[in-house]
């Protein structure tokens, strides 16, 4: 440990830490921009400068490893004084069109030029960068302050290099790998690039407009579901506590919003689980080459399409939760839409994820009663319309779901975080191969954290011995599938979710500068399971129900219509 | 009529001058991997500084061309605009009245020319070339990319051994390099833009002066791994190689020629500027460091090279350039005359030349020449005499070098190209008859020396020593069916020889005559290569940390130079020349260092550069 004193207050720190770490320790808040703690500490915003006793020059306190006896100052005018002469520097290349940008609640820069009260700048604002505005990530170079924690997480993290440090000196900027158009670039949509940029120039697509043409149109029945970690994290955009934010209240703020039926993607998990469970039980009796791999993440299958396409044909065929609903809705409500005197019906998906952007939009993720979801709405986008409607979230009433499509059990729930789809999965394939209800203990999977590259479990059922692992981030996907390649490890049921810590992780989530939440909403996932009456998919009374009047059983002819899908044959 | 002042010049000139050193200083640290648009930029910047506005092409057209190059950088511009540049330049070169626009369009036309991809980049794709990303000027640098700021900062923290296993990390002769290499490491050091650059090899050379490189143990060797690898020459350029090879866990078979290993650092360069027992430290350390059998004084013949090929997984042939050129004159063939590989080659082995009361005359201006010329000094030579076709300037040897061979009584006589050589009756050299020269136009960027209208010079010579260039023996080899271009033998850029699938080569066979330094790179690459070939991908550790940085001493220092003994003293033996740098000096030299592995473009390549 090293000695050194941080505004006159004595602290000790590890070797190699930085003036940030020490500071934080001592609850001392030094203002950043370009720091991402271990990915992205390259010291090139210079708005995080502190003073060391002896140095005649400030120091970026990210880059700068303390030692022994140090003597630092982050609070003198001088410090501040420079601190604000470089956000200033900033602003004089950044296109600050706060009114209309996505980040201006969330935005680091705005933030830091409203607390350093700079003025306007006197430069000329660049222009508005161009992109191919169809695709669900959206980047908009004017705004970039070139700090490249885009391209450390995507690259570090995520493993997809999408973006890449582009042009040099005074021209340095980001962009997509080999000038790429990002449609082409391998991006998996994961979405962290936007979670991880302080500014607007990262953002998802906004489907907001075509939401209210569709709320505004009378021949229009509007159905809205809402995902399993939507419920952890929606209220966050709504100055909602923990508490405040439950998922009557999310049901009650959606019908605000003059949805006409609002569902729950939950139900649709559970539907999920009896589906893929029962593949994956006849899976585990055939010789197919091992292991299947949950198909619910749309940023997976762009990953593995896209990076691997050789294990594609591994993936289960089921849909993920979402466009089952989509299709349910679009089968079996037309009596009821025509009924109401409507002629359509139009499906969003409230999501916390970008990813489904993109999957809502494969042609081949239709029936005949059309395309599954006809919009998907980020999490970030639902609190925006819930600010848009002047929503008073905290005074709604809990209600409940519609009925049939809202009734779901936990297992569904924590299906929003790491493990969770597995657990879920487990919990229902032992209580069918033993007969009896599964022990959750024995289906656990709350040791997976992205912090590690995989969690791994045996499980014995009924004579049969399954070993599953679950993973969630890119990275530690791209880790996972080198070991099963290199025949190092070998798994029956393998969970990826592109997103680290899972959905409640989600690049579609609710932003917070420089905030991990995935735990803190995995928290929430977790107690609403623990405290459900019903915590196995298929002890939902609603599930057995549609399946004695309309799906027959799992696997059948209508689910495979309706249910399942190729991913091989989707369109990139 | 009225009083003139005797100092006509501005006021602001006197300053102009100190502002002109530190512009000089920061051009000579150009960072590698600059956009040479942006250079470009910035000349033309300096060129319209230098304008006086009087004509027209030069007044209207610089600021105009650099616009337009500016869009460029921009990422902005079409092609139209870059044909409006050189339409603009090719005025202002043609037209403008003197050299400040003259010159100025030239050097924009030129580097139209010379960074015609650059410019397509910037126009077709909105960014600089692939090549064209600034890095760690010393590492980038250097040719085995030996990680400089992280040894220097070890140094500076006391811990030497944990420098030479830094350099080691990439260099496994950090003896020979701390005492010989040329430095390419400090040529564009960023230092350069406060003070000078870091006297780099001196500190390396406190490292190993402090802590011997054999004292220093080497990593632990990878599981064996069953493979045999045949190394053919024991100079830096094998040995570098057998030492990785031989840290990845495979066994190395090294053939030399010779009585001893070191090649021309041992049979090249003369011992009072590397002792024979500094050389033998980093050998040790290499041979101590895993499986390495070494056959002394076994030249391979083409039929024995057939058979190495087959019976090893992989080869590595470095033999270097070992034969002397001579000179196509007259009397080249007198006794007296020999090359200098030969002179330097019997040293090697420790058979010293007797020159009393001889007459030498050494033909060259490289560091060789100066090698032979200080050598023949120290045999005990009545008189010796650099005789070179071109300028002092001009010659290939380091500065140093040079002056260091002045200093000990070398005379040089420059601008005189060797005509004949004129022997006694006996056959023995008399003289070297030159024909003087003046210096001319410059080609292919160097000034060029053409006859004068003077008669020939006879300079009395008993010894003439040749150190014009040195030639591949490379016939065994090529019949064996290695291709060579002119005896130098070809190589795609993974040092692979063509046509053989496990056969590597690299040094100065691959590349002609080079430096130490760079034959030690391509026997690490080759190394890389062939355990990737073999099916490994080994990763070494050094087992040395690299420091965290501390902030920047921002105060102008002068550099610490390295001292040398006495030229009265010294002249006489051949001991070593240079005195030690005292630890007071290293460590204000060490504090010099900008660690530019982590401030500035550094950053972004992760961690530092302790892993890559």
């Amino acid at each position: 440990m090293v000695k050194l004193s941080i505004d006159g207050r004595e602290t000790s720190a590890s070797e190699g830490s930085t003036i940030l770490d020490a500071a934080a320790g001592l609850g001392i808040k030094i203002p950043t921009l370009c720091a991402l703690k271990d990915l992205n500490i390259i010291g090139s915003c210079r708005v995080c400068l502190v003073q060391v006793e002896g140095e005649e020059a400030p120091c970026a306190a990210c880059n700068t490893p303390v030692r022994e006896g140090m003597e630092v100052r982050t609070d003198t005018p001088q410090v501040v004084a420079m601190r604000r002469a470089n956000v200033e520097a900033l602003l004089d290349s950044h296109r600050s069109e706060c009114t209309s940008c996505a980040r201006v609640d969330t935005c680091a820069l705005r933030k830091l030029a409203a607390d350093f009260a700079v003025g306007e700048s006197t430069c000329d604002m660049p222009a508005k960068g161009a992109w191919n505005e169809d695709f669900p990530l959206i980047r908009d170079s004017s705004k970039c302050i070139k700090c490249m924690r885009c391209v450390a997480f995507c690259k570090k993290v995520q493993h997809c290099a999408v973006w890449e440090p582009s042009g040099s000196g005074t021209g340095a900027s980001v962009a997509v790998k080999d000038g790429l158009d990002i449609s082409e670039a391998g991006c998996a949509l994961c979405g962290q690039c936007i979670t991880h940029c302080p500014t607007g120039a990262l953002t998802a697509r906004s489907d907001i407009d075509k939401v209210l043409d569709a709320l505004l149109d009378p021949e229009v029945m509007t159905v809205v579901q809402v995902a399993p970690a939507v419920r952890a994290a929606w209220g966050e955009g709504v100055k909602l506590s923990r508490e405040q934010a439950t998922p009557g209240r999310m049901a009650s703020a959606l019908r605000a919003l003059g949805f006409d039926r609002v569902f729950d993607t939950d139900f649709a998990a559970d539907l999920t689980i009896m589906e893929e469970g029962s593949e994956f039980l006849e899976f585990v009796k055939s010789d197919k080459p091992r292991p299947m791999f949950t198909s619910c993440c749309p940023g997976w299958v762009r990953f593995a399409k896209l990076h691997h396409p050789e294990i594609v044909p591994q993936l289960s065929s089921a849909k993920s939760p979402h466009q089952m609903m989509g299709a349910l809705v679009k089968n079996t409500l037309r009596e009821a839409a025509e009924a109401g005197g409507k002629k359509r019906i139009f499906c969003v998906s409230v999501m916390p994820c970008v990813a489904k952007k993109y999957e809502c939009d494969v042609p081949e993720l239709s029936t005949e009663g059309g395309r599954d979801v006809d919009a998907v709405l980020t999490v970030r986008e639902f609190d925006r319309m819930l600010r848009m409607f002047s929503v008073d979230c905290a005074a709604l009433e809990e209600t409940d779901f519609d009925s049939p499509l809202g009734l779901s059990t936990g297992a569904a729930t924590i299906f929003g975080r790491t493990g969770g789809v597995m657990e879920a999965a487990l919990r229902t394939a032992v209580s069918i191969l033993e007969g009896a209800p599964a022990s959750f203990e024995a289906c656990d999977c709350t040791a997976a954290t992205p912090e590690h590259p995989w969690m791994e479990k045996e499980l014995s059922a009924a004579g049969l011995t399954v070993r599953i692992a679950v993973a969630s981030g890119l990275g530690n996907t791209e880790k996972l599938l080198n070991a099963l390649e290199s025949g190092e490890v070998a798994y029956d049921f393998v969970e990826i979710m592109a997103c680290p810590g899972g959905c409640v992780g989600g690049g579609g989530q609710p932003i917070r500068f420089n905030r991990e939440l995935a735990k803190e909403r995995t928290a929430v996932l977790d107690k609403l399971d623990a405290e459900d009456s019903l915590r196995m998919s298929h002890d939902n009374p609603d599930i057995q129900k549609l399946y004695k009047t309309c799906l027959e059983k799992p696997l059948s002819h209508v689910a495979h219509e309706w249910l399942h899908t190729n991913q091989e044959e989707w369109t990139i | 009529m009225s009083m003139i002042l005797i100092d006509e010049r501005s006021k602001a000139d006197a300053k102009i001058v100190e502002l002109s050193e530190a512009y000089a200083r920061r051009v000579e640290a150009m960072p590698p991997g600059t956009c040479p648009i942006a250079v470009q930029a910035g000349l033309l910047e300096t060129s319209a500084a230098q304008t006086c506005g009087k004509c027209t092409p030069c007044r209207e057209g610089i600021p105009r061309i650099k616009a337009l190059l500016d869009k460029v950088l921009r990422y902005e511009a079409d092609r139209s605009d870059v044909a409006e540049i050189a339409k603009r330049a090719r005025l202002l070169r043609d037209t403008a009245d003197c050299a400040v626009g003259y010159d100025a369009g030239a050097q924009v036309l030129k580097g139209l020319e010379s960074f015609a991809d650059e410019y397509e980049c910037h126009i077709s794709k909105a960014t600089c070339d692939a090549g064209t990303r600034q890095t760690v000027p010393c590492v980038t640098e250097c040719p085995a990319h030996v990680n400089v700021p992280a040894y220097i900062s070890l140094v500076q923290e006391g811990d030497c051994a944990g420098a030479v296993k830094m350099i080691r990390k990439d260099n496994p002769f950090p003896t020979a390099c701390a005492l010989v290499c040329e430095h390419p490491c400090e040529a564009h050091c960023r230092r350069t833009m406060i003070d000078a650059p870091l006297n780099i090899r001196g500190i390396k050379k406190f490292a190993v002066d402090t802590v011997g490189a054999d004292k220093v143990s080497t990593p632990a060797c990878a599981e064996p791994t069953g493979k045999r690898v045949a190394v053919i020459g024991g100079g830096p350029s094998g040995m570098t190689c057998a030492y990785y090879l031989a840290l990845m866990g495979h066994e190395v078979q090294v053939y030399e020629s010779r009585k001893k290993l070191g090649g021309m650092m041992r049979y090249g360069i003369p011992a009072y500027r590397f002792p024979r027992e500094r050389l033998d430290e980093d050998i040790r350390a290499i041979l101590g460091a895993g499986s390495i059998q070494v056959d002394y004084e076994h030249a391979i013949d083409a039929e024995e090279m057939c058979k190495i090929a087959g019976w090893y997984d992989a080869v590595y042939v470095a033999i270097g350039a070992q034969g002397g050129k001579t000179l196509d004159i007259e009397g080249a063939d007198a006794t007296g005359v020999m090359s200098a590989v030969d002179l330097l080659g019997k040293i090697g082995d420790d058979e010293y030349p007797d020159f009393s009361g001889k007459k030498v005359v050494v033909v060259g201006g490289g560091n060789v020449a100066m090698d032979c010329a200080r050598t023949s000094v120290r045999a005990g030579a009545e008189s010796v005499t650099v005789a070179y076709r071109r300028r002092l300037e001009d010659m290939t040897a380091l500065p140093e070098e040079v002056e260091a061979a002045i200093a000990e009584g070398v005379e040089m006589l420059t601008l005189q190209a060797p005509v004949r050589i004129e022997t006694d009756a006996g056959g023995n050299a008399r003289a070297l008859v030159v024909q003087p020269q003046r210096i001319g136009a410059v080609k292919r960027g160097r000034p060029a020396p053409v006859a004068a209208a003077k008669p020939e010079e006879t300079i009395e010579a008993d010894i003439v020593l040749i150190a014009v260039g040195q030639a591949i023996e490379s016939a065994p080899f090529e019949e064996f069916g290695m291709p060579a271009d002119r005896t130098y033998f070809e190589a795609d850029g993974y040092l692979r020889s063509k046509g053989h699938e496990n056969v590597f080569v690299g040094g100065d066979c691959q590349t002609g005559p080079k430096t130490v330094i760079m034959a030690i790179a391509a026997g690490k690459t080759a190394a890389r290569n062939i355990d990737t070939y073999l099916g490994f991908e080994h990763e070494l550790d050094c087992g040395a940390e690299v420091p965290p940085a501390r902030p920047n001493d921002r105060t102008a220092y002068g550099r610490v130079n390295i001292a040398e003994r006495p030229a009265r003293d010294r002249k006489g033996d051949f001991d070593y020349v240079e005195l030690p740098m005292s630890a007071e000096e290293a460590a204000q030299e060490c504090g010099r260092c900008l660690r530019c592995d982590h401030y500035g473009v550094g950053a972004l390549n992760g961690k530092g550069l302790g892993q890559w």
